[in-house]
Order: C-alpha cells, then sequence, then structure tokens
C-alpha cells in the first residue's frame, strides 16, 4: 500500500469564491433573516474582489446561494448589459461554473440593483437586492443603536412623521426610491432603492428576496408569501410613479416602469427600464421566438 | 339650628426664625357658629381679628386646638386636616373674601368671576352669564366687563373680587373688611347679596371697620381682648 | 420648633401621583432622601427650591427618565396599577408619551427643531398609533390652539419660533394626547417677564378648561405662588415643608421657607 492510494489527486472543492467559513456564516445569517422577516442581520461582510458600495453586499449573498446548477442574471437599474452588471455576472459565472442569462424566466438567481424585473418571480427563483444603507431609521435617528432600540419597540413614529413633514411642506409624500415598508407586520425595513413601482412586487410574493449591504454588513430578507407593507397614511393611499400611461419608444410595450430620455427637442421619450422585457418585445414584434411570463402589472395596475 | 363651626381653643403664634421670636397673635379661642348665622368679631386694631379668620380658613396653620366644621358626611378639624381637604373645601363650601384681589394678567373680569363656577363643574356659556349678572350687581360697568381688572381702578379692582367671592353660595364665609373703600352702590349690593346668603342659610364670621355697614344682619358679636392676646410680643 | 398640628393626609380625596420614600444618591451625593409626594386629581403641585435641591431629579423621576434607588412611584392608572419604576423600558416609553406630558426649560430638550411645529405635536400622535393624515392635522391643530399658539404659523419649525412661542408648542405636545399628568420644568425661565406671565396664562386657562393634574417645578417664587394650588419646599435633596399655596407664602413654618418667603417678599 502506497500513500498514494490513500490519497486523491488535487481538485476543486470548493466554488463561489468564499471559503466553506464564510459561506456557512452567511447563510447562518440569511437563515435568520428568513426567520426574523425584515429585521438587519449582522454579518461579518468579507472582502471581494470589488470595490465596497459596488454590491458586495449583493454579490456575497449570491456567492453564498450559488451553485454549479444556478442560472443567474445581474442587472443594474433594469439593465442586464451595464457594465457593473456585465462584469458581476461573468464574475459568478467564472467561480462557479453557473450559466449566465438575461432572461428572468431562465434565471434561478437574480441579483440586482435597484429594480425588480417586471415578470413575475416564481418559487422556485431567488432575488438578491444590493442595498446601499440599510437603515430606514437613518434620516430620524443617526445613533446606529438607539435606532436599535426603536426596531426592538417597533418604535417608526418617526418615519410617518418624515411623511408628514413632506405633506405639509410640498403638497405630497417625496419619496421615490427606498420607501420605507413594513415587513410583516413588524420590522421596517428600506427596500433598497427600488422605485415605488417595485415595492408592491415584495407584497405575498411567491419568490424569496435577500437584501444585503456589504459596507454596512447587514443583510435581511423578505421570504414568500409574506406582507411587504409601505408606511402610508390610512386616508392618503401608496402611489406608485405614474408611469400607466408611457409607452417604449423602441419596443411599444406599454405601462411599465420606464427610463426618461431627454431629447433634443426639449421633450422626452421613454424606455422600458427593464431591458430584458424590452429585447423580448421587439424580437416577438420581428417574428422571433421570445416568451414574456406574466408581470406583476397588467395595463398598468398591480394584479 | 345646624351647627356648622365649634371651635375649641384655637392658639395661633407665629414662629420667626430669623428674629429668634415667637409672635403671639390669639389664645385659647372657643366659640360655635351655626347655619344662618353672622358672627362679627370686633377688638382693637392688631388684636388678631384677621389672622383668626385666616387661621380659620387655614392661610395661617394653628398651633393648637380644633376647628371643626360639620358637613353632611361628617364633621372635620380644619385645624388638622389635609391639604387636599381644605382645597376641597375651598372650593365647595368656605368662602374668604378680602379687600384685595389678585389679578392675573390677560384674563377679563368676567372670566375672573365665572371661575369658581367653572370650577365647580358649570358650564362655560352658563358660568359666563351669572358672571355677568353679578359684575352688573356690584355696579361694574359693562364696557369693563371684558377688559383686564389689573388695570381697573382699587374700587372697580374690589367688586370684581366680591362678585367672585360671592358667586357661589358657600355653608360659611370668612369676610375679612370686605366693605372698606366700596363706593355706596357696591356696598348696598353687597348687603344684599350677604343678607340673600344669610337667608339661605349661609354662616358667617365677619371683620367690619364699621360695624353700621351691616348691623342688620348681626347676630352676635364676639370681642377679642388682649388677655387673650399673649404675654410676651404683642402683634 | 413646636410642630404644627397636622394629621397626616385624611383622605378624602385619592391621589393621581403618589410618590413614597424615593432616595437617589448619585456616589456620595444624595440627590433626593426619602421624598414623598402626591398631587390630586386637577391640582397644581409647585415644587420650589434652589438649584440642588432635588426638584428637577424628582420632576425627572415623574417623567420615568430615572430610576431612584430605593422607591414606590403610582399614578391613579386602572390600567398600571403597579409601582411604575419597575416598568421596563419600553413600557416607561409608552407610559411617559401617552400619559404623561413634559415641558421642559431648555426647548431643544422637548421639541424636534428641525420638523415643523404642527408635526412636533403629530409625532406624539403617531406614537398613540395615529394613522390618519387629515386627523393628525386637526389634532395636532387643536392641541396647538388650545395652548394659544398662533395657528398661522403652525408649520413654522420651532427653530424659527421665539421662546414663549416654542413653549406653547411644548405644551401642544404634552397636550395633545390628554395626558393625566403634566409636568412642567421651569417651563418660564429665561423668557421675559411679559410673555412668562402669557404663558402662565394659558397654563392656567388650560388647567382650569380641562383640569389636567400639574406638577410645575420652579425656582422662582412669584410663578409657583401664581401657579400653585399647594406647595413643596425642597432642599437639599428633601421636603422641607409642604403645605396650602397661600399657607407656606404667608405662614412659613420652616425656617428654610421663611428666608426663602421673605428674601422675595
Amino acid at each position: 500500500m502506497t500513500l498514494a492510494s490513500l490519497t486523491r489527486p488535487w481538485e476543486a472543492m470548493s466554488y463561489g469564491f468564499l471559503d466553506a467559513s464564510a459561506k456557512r456564516e452567511l447563510r447562518r445569517k440569511m437563515l435568520k433573516a428568513i426567520a426574523v422577516p425584515g429585521c438587519q442581520m449582522p454579518y461579518a461582510s468579507r472582502e471581494v474582489p470589488m470595490a465596497r458600495g459596488w454590491g458586495t453586499g449583493g454579490l456575497q449573498v449570491t456567492l453564498t446561494l450559488l451553485k454549479p446548477s444556478s442560472v443567474v442574471k445581474v442587472i443594474d437599474q433594469g439593465a442586464d448589459d451595464s457594465v457593473n452588471a456585465a462584469s458581476i455576472r461573468s464574475f459568478l459565472a467564472k467561480v462557479s461554473g453557473a450559466r449566465e442569462t438575461w432572461d428572468t424566466l431562465a434565471a434561478t438567481l437574480i441579483q440586482s440593483r435597484h429594480r425588480i424585473p417586471e415578470e413575475r418571480l416564481r418559487a422556485d427563483q431567488v432575488l438578491v437586492l444590493q442595498v446601499p444603507n440599510p437603515e430606514p431609521l437613518r434620516p430620524v435617528e443617526p445613533n446606529m443603536s438607539h435606532a436599535r432600540q426603536m426596531h426592538a419597540d417597533a418604535d417608526y413614529g418617526r418615519l410617518w412623521l418624515i411623511l408628514y413633514e413632506e405633506i405639509v411642506r410640498a403638497g405630497r409624500i417625496m419619496q421615490g426610491a427606498a420607501y420605507p415598508a413594513l415587513v410583516n407586520g413588524r420590522h421596517v425595513m428600506t427596500p433598497s432603492p427600488i422605485p415605488r413601482w417595485d415595492v408592491p412586487k415584495l407584497h405575498m410574493a411567491r419568490h424569496l428576496t435577500f437584501l444585503s449591504a456589504g459596507r454596512e454588513k447587514r443583510l435581511f430578507a423578505v421570504p414568500p408569501f409574506t406582507r411587504v407593507e409601505p408606511l402610508v397614511f390610512s386616508d392618503l393611499p401608496y402611489r406608485v410613479e405614474d408611469h400607466a400611461g408611457l409607452t417604449c419608444h423602441r419596443s411599444g410595450m406599454k405601462s411599465f416602469f420606464m427610463n426618461e430620455i431627454p431629447q433634443a427637442d426639449g421633450g422626452s421619450a421613454h424606455e422600458l427600464s427593464d431591458s430584458h422585457l424590452g429585447i423580448k418585445a421587439i424580437r416577438q414584434a420581428e417574428g422571433g421566438r421570445a416568451e414574456i411570463g406574466p408581470t406583476w402589472y397588467r395595463d398598468g395596475r398591480m394584479r | 339650628m345646624t351647627l356648622v363651626l365649634q371651635v375649641e381653643n384655637l392658639t395661633k403664634h407665629f414662629q420667626m426664625h430669623h428674629l429668634g421670636q415667637r409672635l403671639n397673635a390669639f389664645r385659647g379661642i372657643s366659640f360655635t357658629l351655626h347655619a344662618g348665622e353672622f358672627l362679627l368679631l370686633r377688638g382693637p386694631n392688631g388684636v388678631g381679628k384677621s389672622t383668626l379668620l385666616r387661621t380659620l380658613y387655614r392661610s395661617y396653620l394653628p398651633r393648637a386646638g380644633h376647628v371643626w366644621y360639620h358637613t353632611i358626611e361628617g364633621r372635620i378639624d380644619l385645624a388638622t386636616a389635609a391639604d387636599v381637604d381644605i382645597a376641597l373645601l375651598r372650593r365647595r363650601e368656605i368662602g374668604f373674601v378680602t379687600q384685595f384681589l389678585i389679578a392675573r394678567p390677560r384674563v377679563s373680569a368676567e372670566d375672573i368671576v365665572a371661575e369658581p363656577l367653572r370650577r365647580a363643574g358649570i358650564a362655560a356659556g352658563e358660568a359666563l352669564e351669572e358672571a355677568r349678572r353679578w359684575l352688573a350687581e356690584f355696579g361694574v360697568k359693562r364696557d369693563l366687563w371684558r377688559a383686564y381688572p389689573t388695570t381697573f381702578s382699587g374700587g372697580e379692582q374690589q367688586k370684581v373680587n366680591l362678585a367672585r367671592a360671592l358667586i357661589l353660595p358657600q355653608r360659611l364665609l370668612l369676610l375679612d373688611e370686605p366693605t372698606a373703600s366700596l363706593d355706596v352702590g357696591a356696598r348696598a349690593a353687597l348687603i344684599r347679596r350677604l343678607a340673600e346668603l344669610k337667608a339661605a342659610g349661609v354662616a358667617m364670621i365677619g371683620v367690619f371697620h364699621h360695624p353700621g355697614d351691616v348691623a342688620g344682619l348681626i347676630d352676635r358679636e364676639m370681642e377679642l381682648t388682649a388677655e387673650e392676646v399673649a404675654d410676651d410680643v404683642a402683634v | 420648633m413646636t410642630p404644627a398640628l397636622r394629621a397626616p393626609e385624611l383622605m378624602t380625596t385619592p391621589a393621581m401621583l403618589t410618590m413614597t420614600a424615593v432616595s437617589r444618591r448619585y456616589g456620595n451625593v444624595v440627590a433626593l432622601e426619602e421624598v414623598s409626594a402626591r398631587a390630586y386629581p386637577g391640582e397644581v403641585l409647585g415644587i420650589v427650591g434652589e438649584s440642588g435641591s432635588g426638584k428637577s431629579t424628582l420632576l425627572r423621576m415623574m417623567n420615568l427618565e430615572e430610576t431612584p434607588d430605593a422607591g414606590d412611584y403610582r399614578l391613579s392608572l386602572p390600567d398600571q396599577p403597579g409601582n411604575l419604576f419597575d416598568l421596563d423600558r419600553f413600557a416607561r416609553r409608552m407610559l411617559c408619551a401617552t400619559r404623561i406630558g413634559i415641558v421642559y426649560q431648555n426647548p431643544h430638550l422637548g421639541l424636534l427643531m428641525r420638523n415643523t411645529s404642527s408635526g412636533n405635536v403629530a409625532e406624539r400622535l403617531l406614537i398613540a398609533g395615529e394613522r390618519s393624515f387629515a386627523a393628525l392635522r386637526s389634532r395636532a391643530r387643536d392641541a396647538l390652539d388650545a395652548s394659544e399658539f398662533p395657528l398661522a404659523r403652525m408649520d413654522a419649525r420651532p427653530v424659527e419660533l421665539s421662546g414663549g412661542m416654542q413653549q406653547r408648542v411644548q405644551l401642544a405636545k404634552a397636550i395633545a394626547l390628554e395626558p393625566v399628568l403634566l409636568l412642567l420644568d421651569e417651563p418660564t425661565t429665561g423668557l421675559d417677564v411679559s410673555v412668562q406671565a402669557l404663558v402662565l396664562d394659558t397654563l392656567k386657562r388650560l388647567q382650569r378648561d380641562r383640569a389636567i393634574t400639574m406638577v410645575i417645578v420652579s425656582h422662582d417664587l412669584g410663578v409657583i405662588r401664581t401657579m400653585a394650588d399647594r406647595v413643596m419646599v425642597m432642599r437639599g435633596g428633601r421636603v422641607v415643608e409642604e403645605g396650602l399655596a397661600d399657607q407656606i407664602f404667608q405662614d412659613p413654618q420652616h425656617e428654610y421657607t421663611q428666608q426663602l418667603v421673605h428674601a422675595k417678599l
């Protein structure tokens, strides 16, 4: 018997860039986050080959969830082809062997900055949102330990006070992106800087959402079929951006969240923010094969 | 007749710590008072008539003795009763009428007069109406009703004060020279009101510079003498 | 000195606030020594004393901002029958926010200076769970109006207001939820005399119209005299003398009170 017969030749025993202990810690924190929806869990944010503030929090969660059989989609403000989205996506594929996709329907794991795709996510998909500032109470309580105490007490009156002040001063609620929402009737979270349009997509969704902030070292989750209620006054209903009447000038799609493109004549054109949805629509229009899944919004209304 | 007040051996002196002195006011005073009775306190200046009234009212703390005040519920010793009970009795049953008004800035005459009624739980409108009636009765000019008494002359202030003090029928009224510096009309109104209250069964103890003003009301007189004023120092 | 002949409390009226034998030391410094206090429904209890007498510490304890080393504190609330010092931080916060109002000498302690005045009042209502904008608006307006705050300025920020107006905003905030107890910590100290009189007048009016139990702490005898039905005189963490306001001012018993009153008059 030789020593060689007792050993095996070298092979990669890990994937997904992070070492096993880092992933284990993240898994534990992610499970905790699922157990207490909307509650921020601290974690030891590791070094990843990307600067803090560029999605390292989302990346670490994605890397932990990643398997060689995963199909990953990465979007930045709705676009799959931005430099940041493309490089994160190719990095993910490189460190795990996972397949890359732009198609929301094909993806099993979606990492996103600032948007939730327009096509309805399924129970077998996981959404990871990059979060720059995970603390919804920061504007009212700069002291983080006080803020945590306020979360513990569900003491959120001051957040409504912000809304009150906005209505008093501006006549309407000014908060656009990162509109705070009460999760499971208990914790207020910031849904990351997604537009108001996207917040209702988290309410009683079929899919699991993780929100992770790498610089602030906190992650939280919205499990499937969990209530996510934007903070509103009982007599002033929540309103999403008024995009129901807009048409994408490239794909002809109507009544989805649009990017505004200023035109030389001083007016503006609009195009779908969810760029791959637009691409699929154009393909369909040209007679090609492209499947568009059911969308959250129909005719500009949440359904 | 219903007994209202039973004073036993009431004694008062003042301990002046900074002078290291004791000032005696009166000692061992006893008397009784019934409903509807008017007792006049007499005696030379400084003999302690006002001090006695204030001691009965508990603005001054008695040193010894008892002041049994009879209520429907039973009797209570005003000399030793808890402050809160005294405050309650003052609000409902025991009135004190002086010549001095404590006017408050920016409170109108009619509001000041209505206040005892408001405190007794009477609605604002009704209380104001009643207050105006009494201001008129005491001869306060109509255009002053809504003005602030801090700006009034002494005589007008006193009319407001009387209206306030007498608006709510009490069971026991302590009168400390209420007629001083009153004009004829107001004095007549005061005496009318006192007679009316007396007929309604209010017991009164009064100190008057000119007892002749209220001669018709007096049932009994009590002379305070220097014998009751004690040995070492007179007030 | 012969002690005055006074029975211990002959209870006909149950107290709204009862504090019993409250003691607090900071190291070797005695802040409060066996202090007991009562406030009865609808009355104004004045606490007077020089700085360091413990009067402000006592008021902070009434507002449950501080816990004594020993002592018992009860309010006559059906849902809170026990010693309030035994409540945890959260229960204290809720109790203070909804049942006890306070006006501080320093408006920075009581107000969010960068929010609007009406927003400051609304904050209190939000803690109590009001979620209708229209109701917040009208309830804030009512509270400010009751505090005789000019409604045209209800959306001005406290930093833009004068000292007297800031105190009115604090007052509106304090009474917005119709508290059972209103605590006033030197509410007019630092204001001009004329403004001070106006604020005190508002307090008097509120007290008359709503019969709120108030505890007012001041070193200013004039303020206490204007406001209080009963007075507690404190010195060195102890209660020196207690009595009806007119008795304390006309016939003070304790040497210290006599000095205090005579120095003033």
